[in-house]
Formats: structure tokens, sequence, C-alpha cells
């Protein structure tokens, strides 16, 4: 029997999930009594429309990058990293210490600092469940849940409890030094001549995000260790035989996911809020989730996939503030990619698939 | 160090309980047949949603408790179609249908009601009112036994007592029951139910939505026996809590509602107390809201007592052709 061709299931698939849950959104959207159309029309204006809005759009398509791209990596081994909410908050807590106690000569080399312990923290969150699903088998879905929670009880002692400025009412450490402020893109692209709204907070980090989609590209397709990692998510028993060993790539996938998602803290609380602020991640470890899954796993779907993600983020503001439709809108939104691309993958792909056979058919 | 085994920290920890022992007890069917289930959090949130909206404008707690359950066997039957019928990850439609109650219910509730993503405040029959047991006031004065009875286990809801009631009942039913047994096996070994000419299919869906009952009247408790109506995420996290609860009891009735308690009365330690000292060391308040993650990693790892779940649990079942 022919399968379908592979840009189905690249393109076509995901084409037809997104249709689907932009229309049941649609829905919502007249259901709520508003019009769906208008509300197009604001977001993209809100989120595209400007250097203002495409500087809140790749903001949030830069933390979508390091989460999608943290869930993404696991999926090639047939993990599934529920935690990186949890590991970006630790990360947080890395690029915390490193901008506080650390005195910087220069962003760039605060950059690097910053960058790598956040990433050893969110790498260390998840070493642990990945220990306890290679050596004890316990499912690292469920733990990595479990260190979520106990992620935000250790950040809401250490930030409200130890790292906050005695006096100080907000929920947040001290504001880091000036040495440490990431140039946003305004101060990147003015001395080239392009100009850029300086309120947007997209940064530096974006780029960093860009080298991680494609050095991910180059480890899960163009290296050993990436070939380990796929061949173990296809076949356990199978990479058991080839002398892959079952531990060692677990251990080592989830140290990079992990990795991953910790270093978007440097975007969120180096680049934007430049302190350590409780909850922020908000909620961009769960969004990683319908990035990766949209963009099937791979850095450059993950990649789209999340500026179309930091679209409906900065858009769904927009329209929150232009409409009565609350913010929340995204959220459905979210959900609705995640379950078709995700869970009712099969709906889609079922009759396509037969619909493929068919006309295979037909041709011969 | 008395004051945490006081009434009124034990009271709390009762009502505490109650909505996770009601989404744990929904976790345990779902997934004894097989069916993982992230997804409780959601059903919560919606039915907590959908009663207290329509506890408000009809005044009735009970029609609210319908619609409330209505909802939540919305989301099952979501879960249901895509974990069992497309055979998708059972995982990822959890977290989706958690998503899609979290936006749903705000987005539903401003539309409505446009109080910021509540709804008003329940009053009178639109609240499950607290029902006085037998004797509570004629044995108030009897020491020991006087407090425990009319204080502590007197004065719940009619939905705390019917979750408590629903731990016996969930034993028998799985236990005692040709129904039970054989969703125990759907959980197991499905292919060997399938061989002995029952469907599999219609009792993943049938344990699916006896959770999706439960998690109905989990969130309707919440929101109209807890508190008085609707406020944003009003579940904060108790779906993930039954889950861990769930796995704690090792997928077992009666050892469900000692976790549920145990969690609950952390719950009800970390609401009362700000710090916990114990002979001079001094505990923050965050260690104890920790706490049965933590004791659900540990029992999970397997160092005390092996947490093993159902066989084919979050497997889809293809019939062998």
């Amino acid at each position: 029997m022919d399968k379908m061709p592979k840009w189905a299931d690249v393109v076509l698939i995901p084409l037809i999930s997104l249709i689907l849950a932009t229309a049941i959104s649609a829905l919502v959207i007249l259901g709520i009594g508003e019009d769906p159309v208008a509300a197009v029309k604001i977001m993209v204006s809100g989120a595209l429309g400007s250097t203002l809005g495409w500087g809140y759009t790749l903001y949030y398509a830069t933390n979508f990058m390091f989460t999608g791209l943290a869930v993404a990596v696991a999926f090639h081994a047939r993990l599934f990293n529920i935690g990186g909410e949890g590991q970006a908050m630790l990360g947080g807590l890395g690029v915390a210490v490193a901008c506080l106690y650390i005195p910087w000569p220069h962003w760039s080399l605060a950059l690097i600092g910053a960058g790598t312990l956040a990433a050893l923290f969110g790498a260390a969150w998840a070493a642990i469940p990945a220990w306890l699903q290679a050596r004890r088998g316990s499912h690292i879905v469920i733990t990595t849940i479990m260190f979520n929670f106990i992620a935000a009880s250790v950040l809401n002692y250490l930030v409200v409890d130890i790292m906050r400025p005695k006096g100080a009412r907000d929920t947040a450490t001290a504001r880091f030094p000036d040495s440490v402020h990431l140039p946003t893109l305004h101060e990147l692209l003015a001395p080239i001549g392009v100009p850029f709204s300086k309120a947007g907070p997209a940064n530096v980090s974006l780029l960093v995000a860009v080298a991680a989609c494609l050095l991910i590209w180059l480890l899960i397709w163009r290296s050993r260790l990436g070939y380990e990692i796929r061949a173990y998510g296809h076949s356990e028993t199978g990479a058991l035989y080839a002398g892959i060993s079952p531990v060692r790539i677990t251990m080592i996938t989830m140290l990079i996911s992990g990795g991953l998602a910790g270093m978007m803290a440097i975007n969120n609380v180096m680049g934007e809020a430049e302190r350590l602020v409780l909850n922020a991640t908000e909620e961009a470890g769960f969004i990683g989730i319908a990035v990766a899954l949209m963009g099937r796993s791979h850095p450059l779907g993950v990649f789209l996939a999340a500026i179309l993600f930091g679209f409906l983020y900065q858009g769904g503001a927009e329209l929150a503030l232009m409409t009565q439709i609350p913010s929340e809108l995204i959220v459905v939104i979210q959900a609705l990619v995640i379950l078709f691309t995700g869970a009712l993958d099969n709906m889609v792909r079922m009759p396509i698939e037969k619909l493929f056979v068919t006309l295979g058919r037909m041709r011969a | 160090m008395m004051d945490f085994i006081a009434i009124p920290v034990l009271d709390s920890a009762i009502r505490l309980s109650t909505p996770l022992l009601l989404a744990c007890l929904a976790g345990l069917f779902s997934e004894r047949a097989g069916v993982y289930d992230i997804g409780l959090e959601g059903k919560m949130l919606m039915a907590a949603f959908f009663s207290a909206a329509v506890a408000a404008v009809t005044g009735s707690a009970w029609l609210g408790l319908l619609a409330g359950i209505a909802a939540s066997m919305v989301l099952a039957a979501i879960h249901g179609v895509a974990a069992i019928t497309f055979r998708g990850n059972q995982l990822i439609s959890g977290v989706a249908i958690n998503f899609l109650a979290a936006g749903l219910s705000l987005l539903i509730a401003q539309h409505w009601f446009q109080q910021g993503g509540r709804t008003p405040s329940l009053i009178g029959g639109g609240r499950f009112a607290p029902i006085d047991l037998p004797l509570a006031q004629t044995l108030a004065p009897v020491p020991v036994i006087g407090p425990i009875y009319s204080d502590l286990l007197s004065g719940h809801s009619a939905l705390a007592y019917l979750a408590f009631l629903a731990v016996p009942a969930s034993w028998w039913v799985l236990y005692r029951t040709r129904f039970g047994l054989r969703l125990r096996a759907v959980g197991e070994n499905p292919a060997a139910v399938d061989t002995a000419g029952v469907s599999v299919v219609g009792l993943r869906f049938a344990a699916v939505m006896i959770c999706g009952i439960l998690c109905g009247v989990a969130g309707a408790y919440l929101a109209t026996a807890l508190q008085a109506g609707f406020v944003k995420d009003m579940t904060a996290g108790r779906g993930y809590i039954a889950l861990a609860a769930l796995i704690f009891a090792k997928w077992r009735p009666w050892q469900a509602m000692w976790a549920c308690l145990l969690f609950g009365y952390l719950q009800a330690v970390a609401l009362w107390y700000q710090k916990i000292d114990i002979w001079g060391l001094v505990i923050p308040v965050q260690a104890i809201d920790a706490l049965p993650y933590v004791l659900t990693v540990v029992i999970l790892a397997g160092f005390v007592g092996k947490a093993i779940p159902p066989r084919a649990g979050g497997e889809p079942y293809v019939k062998e052709r």
C-alpha cells in the first residue's frame, strides 16, 4: 500500500489541523458575540502592523522557540517533557544569581555567563525526573508535572523570603545592574540605520534562540548523538540491539531539553524584566508543547510555530485592549492547536491517508 | 504543636480533601481502565464554572451541580474520542483539555456576567448548605467525642458526604461487580477482554464518562460548597494533587481516601500557618505546599513501596486483525 507523500505529512496535515483550530476559534468568537474577521484584523495590525507590535511578537516567539525546542528534542526520544515550565523557572533563578552576584564587565560576557547558568539550572531540574525515568522507571510525565509544582514552591520561597530586597513590596528580586542590560532590537538595528520601536522588548536573545534552532537541527539530523536519540525514540529494543544505552540517551536528551527550557530565562528575565519576578515564565513552558506539536518537532517547524504563537499572544493582548474579547481567547486557540495537531492527529491523518491511497490506485 | 491537630485545622482538612477525593476517584476509574487522565484539572474547572453560573442564574445549587456534571462530561467525551476512538496520545489530550477549560471558562464567564471572569457571588439556595448530622447539638457538650462529632464530622455539605460515600461505592463497583472486574481487566490486558467478547472501547468510554461525572461533582463542590462562586483558575492545581494522591494510593480507592486526607491536611496547615515552628525548627510554608508533590515523586521512584500503574495505561488498544 502506498503511503502518502512526505509533503502531505509535513505541510498538509499541520495546515488542516490549523485550519480546523482556526475555524472552531472563529465559532467561539461568534459565540461570544464578536466579529471574527474584525478580530483577525485587530490581531494582525496589533502584532505585525508596527515595529512595536513586532517587538512584542518576536519577544514572545523567542520564549516559545526555547521551550518549543525543549519539548521537541525530548519528543525525538519519545519522552514527553511537560516540565518546561519548572525548568524555565529554575533557569530564571540561574540568570538572577549570575546577574545579581557576579560583576560583569560587559553584557556579552554576562549573556554567556547567565545563559550558561540558566541552562545548567534548567538541566539540573530535568535531571532528577530523567534519572528516575531511566533508572527507576518512574513515568516522566508525572514526575515532570510534580517538579513544576516543586519549582513554583522553591521559587516562591527564594524570591519572596530570601532574594527580595528588604522593605520591597513587589514579589521580585532587586533590579539587575545596568552592565548586564541586553541590547534590544532597537539598539541593535539603529547603528545600521533600520528604525525599530524603542518600547518592544525583543532583544539579542532572539538571535540566541535562532542559533539554538540551527544547533538542534545539526544535533538531531547531522550528528551521531542525534541519530541515537531518534533511533531510541523509534524503537527502544532496536536501539538496545544497536548498542545504544537507554539510560544514557534518556539522561542526555532530558539534560538538553531542560537546558533549552532554562535558557528561555535570558529572554524574559534578563532581556525583558531585568529582575526575577515571581511567575516570570507565564506558562511559556506549556506553550512549548503546542509549538513542538505544531512544528512537528522539527527545528524549522518550531521556529515558524513559535512566531505564529508569538503573533497569537501579542495579537490576543491587543484584542483584549481593543474589544470585549478577553485575552484568554488565545488559551482556547492554543488548546485547539494542541488537540488537533496532537491528540486528534489520527482524525485528520486517516482520511488523508485514505485519499492518497485511492488517488494512487486511480493512477495505477 | 497541638495546634496542628486542633479541630478548626482538621475541619478545613476535610473541606479541602473533598474535591481532591472526588477528582482522585475520577482518575481512579479512568486510569484503572487504561486511560491516563491529566485533564482532571480542566474538567473540574469547567464544572466549577458551569455549576456556579447555573446556580447563580437559577438560584438552585442542585441545578448547578447537574450543569457542572454535564460540562465535565463533554470534556470527558472529547478525551474519550481523542484517546479511545482516534487512539491519540492520552497525555497530550489531557493537556489540551486543561487549556481548553482554562480559556473557555473565563471567556464564557466574561461574556455572560461581565465581572472580570467571575460569576456573581452565590447566595441562599445557590450554595450547598452545611448539613447538621443527627444529634450534633445534643452530643456537643460531651468531652472528646462531642467536638469531634459535632464540629469536625457534622456541618459539611451534602457533596462532601457524597464524596466520602463514593469511596466504599467505588471499592464495591471495582472489586465486587462484573463491570468492575472487566474495567480493571481492560486496564491490565485489553486483548484478553476483547477475546472474551467484551467491548474494550465501550468499557473505556464508560470509565472515562464516570471520571467525567466525578470531576463534575468535584468542580461543583469547589464553586458552590467550598466557595460561593467561580473565580479565575479556582482549581489551583487540585487536579494535579489528585493525580499525585492517586499514585500515592497506588490506584486503590480506600488508600486514595487516606492520601487525599493527608494532602488536604497539608493544604489546611499551609492555609492556617504562615510559618511552621517545630521545636525551634522553622519550616517555610512553601515547603508544606510542595510536600504532596515531593512525596509522590518519592513513591514513584519506588524507594518506599513502588507504585506500579495499570499495565495497559496510556496505550490505545488496537484490535488484532
